[in-house]
């Protein structure tokens, strides 16, 4: 039981990361249609972004809790211009055009962040400083929670409740929201679209850096590739939760971590060797969008004729 | 001249000038024109990707369905393949002795990429017949996550080697892989010219008005899905017969990726697009290696460790610039040598639409219908 609910901790930290990167492709997918695949490589960015701030700041030196703050904002920020920068460069000139076009934009932009890092930064992993403290906390049995755990979740979580209020309690939020019901009725009620595109991408990109900085805090090791993989499950975990939908975001995010844990944990009981990690989210994905097309809380549209 | 006979002479015509281009594959080759072994390998991968791009342009282009999971059927036909020729190889080609070394190992080689071909039509099958009622990215992530699937199980089969790699005999030469890409590209091309393939067009340009026009989308979308990961599979069987060595990161999605770029960048629909765009993502990052280093005071730029960073930089620009990509739906051929035809009566179009090039009024349609949803 111990056991269990250790792994149920492990994933759920993990699920959490992937639910802050899914959120951002849930929202650029919301009110663009587009998938974003340079949204995994923002989430390195991110990390990369830390790593500089923690390192020229001096932050690696001397942990603090400030420390821990700033660089967190900072590569948010950071981050949050990227994708900005992304959106203005990259996507704005092709958004009229068909899907491929975007999509491969969507690739080529993905290639470029990857490799442009590996040149800047080469392929070598880098090691993370550790920004706090880092003890574990024994919970009910054996069962531990480190701090860097308990960071994560309880981030991820402020962060989430931040988004939410944005987009449901705010003017920018509302006008997200008309954007992604139909962007150009939105346009014609004097909605600034192009700005709101840009903030979106800003909002998803800070949270993906978010996610980075605090994988790197749970997991130090950094490096240019580190966000395909990931990447590609958060944008399995939004497609799993209903791509478009924010809550549905966070619950796939959650569900494949904890899934990918427990493969890893007691896959071998039932005859699924743990090196099946990485299929898990797309097997589950493929049993969810054979069964509930639409994602499990995205609504079903029925084509019109 | 009659059909049969124009057919015979290009076929002719063509497998000889594989037969040069393969003796040319060694350096003294060919009467001392041969080329060196990285140009001979390179010519190989143009060709296998020549296959990839014409079979998944099948599906992509002209079906309308996006499928991103190219590289895992040409995994399964690579894997299975070379699992036959490295446990009964050997026993079939001394079977065949009677036919000469190369006529053995010819045998030994048809037979792998009849085995890989069938094995992945028959992965094509089960991933299709469920993933084809998706549409659109939905079946663009089911694809690529049924790829990552078989991916990750080839890599924990022990028998073919699993994380360690796999070593295959080299059956594969160019006159193989380049017989093939041909037969693809004639293949390919007399689908799309059928019936079945005016079927395909009519899913893409709009399934629901095809399905009430009595075609039976379901049906076509899968054929056209198995065709497609069959030659995928076919492609695997001649890479791995001639790179000697698999590795299931060779078949991760950034193949896919890879070939979905030669289509886009060829024009989707466009045979001749594809085998252009094969071409160009095959070569272009190769030639991207050649640029200079460039000094700036104390540092040195060597531009082609940037090559990468270049490729996808000329990526973008060309989805910016030309959206359709080289070729767009039209075809570049030599039909222009031909004397024009009579006008036969009534095809010139009479309407708002008369002169306005397909490919526009597709694009404008397709915004059209993305406007509303």
């Amino acid at each position: 039981m111990d056991t269990f609910v250790q792994q149920l901790i492990n994933g759920l930290t993990i699920g959490s990361i992937y639910a802050l990167i899914a959120l951002g492709y849930t929202m650029v997918y919301g009110i663009l249609r587009l998938i974003n695949f340079a949204h995994g490589d923002v989430y390195m960015v991110g990390a990369y972004a830390g790593f500089m701030l923690a390192t020229y700041l001096g932050f690696a030196a001397n942990p603090s809790i400030f420390g821990f703050i700033v660089v967190l904002f900072g590569s948010m920020a950071i981050a949050a211009l990227i994708g900005m920068a992304i959106e203005r460069f990259a996507y704005r000139p092709v958004r009229k055009f068909s899907r491929m076009t975007t999509l491969i934009t969507a690739i080529g932009m993905s290639l470029f962040i990857e490799y442009l890092f590996v040149f800047i930064f080469s392929g070598t992993p880098r090691s993370f400083p550790s920004l706090l403290p880092n003890d574990n906390f024994t919970l009910f049995g054996n069962a531990t929670i480190s701090t860097s755990q308990l960071l994560i979740f309880v981030i991820s979580i402020l962060l989430m409740i931040g988004l939410q209020w944005i987009i449901f309690k705010t003017k920018i939020g509302k006008a997200m929201r008309a954007v992604s019901f139909n962007l150009n009725s939105a346009k014609l009620m004097g909605v600034n679209t192009d700005f709101i595109i840009a903030f979106t991408f800003a909002l998803g990109s800070a949270l993906a850096a978010a996610g980075g900085v605090l994988t790197a805090q749970y997991n130090p090791k950094i490096e240019p590739l580190m966000g395909i993989i990931t990447g590609l499950k958060a944008f399995v975990a939004a497609v799993l939760g209903g791509i478009g939908n924010i809550p549905g975001a966070v619950l796939g995010g959650l569900l494949i971590g904890a899934a990918e844990t427990l493969v890893v944990g007691y896959g071998s009981y039932i005859g699924i060797p743990s090196t099946y990690r990485d299929a898990v989210a797309f097997a589950i994905l493929i049993l969810v969008l054979l069964i509930r097309p639409a994602g499990l809380l995205g609504s079903n549209v029925q084509e019109k004729v | 001249m009659s059909s049969w006979l124009k057919s015979l002479i290009s076929g002719i015509v063509i497998i000889a000038f594989l037969y040069i281009i393969n003796a040319m594959m060694t350096k003294g080759g060919f009467f001392g024109l041969g080329v060196d072994d990285y140009t001979a390998r390179l010519l190989v991968f143009i060709a296998i990707n020549v296959i990839l791009a014409t079979s998944l342009n099948l599906i992509n282009g002209f079906t309308g369905q996006f499928s991103i999971g190219h590289a895992g059927f040409m995994a399964v036909g690579a894997y299975s393949s070379a699992y036959f020729t490295v446990n009964h190889g050997k026993q079939l080609e001394s079977t065949f002795s009677f036919l000469g070394e190369t006529g053995a190992s010819s045998v030994v080689l048809l037979v792998a990429i009849l085995i890989g071909a069938l094995v992945a039509a028959i992965a094509g099958l089960i991933v299709g017949i469920p993933s084809l009622r998706l549409k659109g990215d939905y079946l663009a992530i089911v694809t690529l996550g049924f790829a990552e699937i078989i991916r990750i199980v080839i890599l924990n089969i022990d028998a073919v080697g699993g994380a360690t790699g796999y070593q295959v005999p080299g059956y594969a030469n160019f006159l193989w892989v380049g017989f093939f890409a041909v037969i693809t590209v004639v293949v390919v091309h007399n689908i799309v010219k059928s019936d079945t393939g005016r079927a395909l067009v009519s899913i893409r340009e709009d399934e629901l008005a095809a399905e009430a026009m009595g075609v039976h989308t379901t049906r076509y979308k899968v054929i056209s899905f198995v065709i497609s990961s069959a030659f995928a599979g076919i492609a695997g069987v001649l890479f791995a017969h001639y790179n000697k060595f698999l590795s299931t990161n060779d078949f991760q999605f950034i193949k896919s990726f890879e070939v979905i770029i030669m289509i886009v960048l060829g024009g989707m629909g466009s045979m001749t697009g594809a085998i252009v765009g094969a071409i160009v993502v095959t070569l272009l990052p190769e030639l991207l290696r050649n640029l200079p280093d460039i000094q700036m005071g104390a540092t040195v730029f060597k531009f082609a460790d940037l090559r990468l960073v270049i490729f996808a930089l000329i990526l973008i620009l060309t989805m910016i610039l030309r959206p359709q990509g080289i070729f767009g739906t039209n075809e570049f051929g030599l039909s222009w040598l031909k004397r024009p035809r009579s006008k036969d009566e009534g095809t010139s179009a009479v309407g708002a639409d008369a002169g306005a090039p397909i490919a526009e009024q597709k694009e404008a349609k397709r915004m059209q219908s993305e406007d509303e949803d």
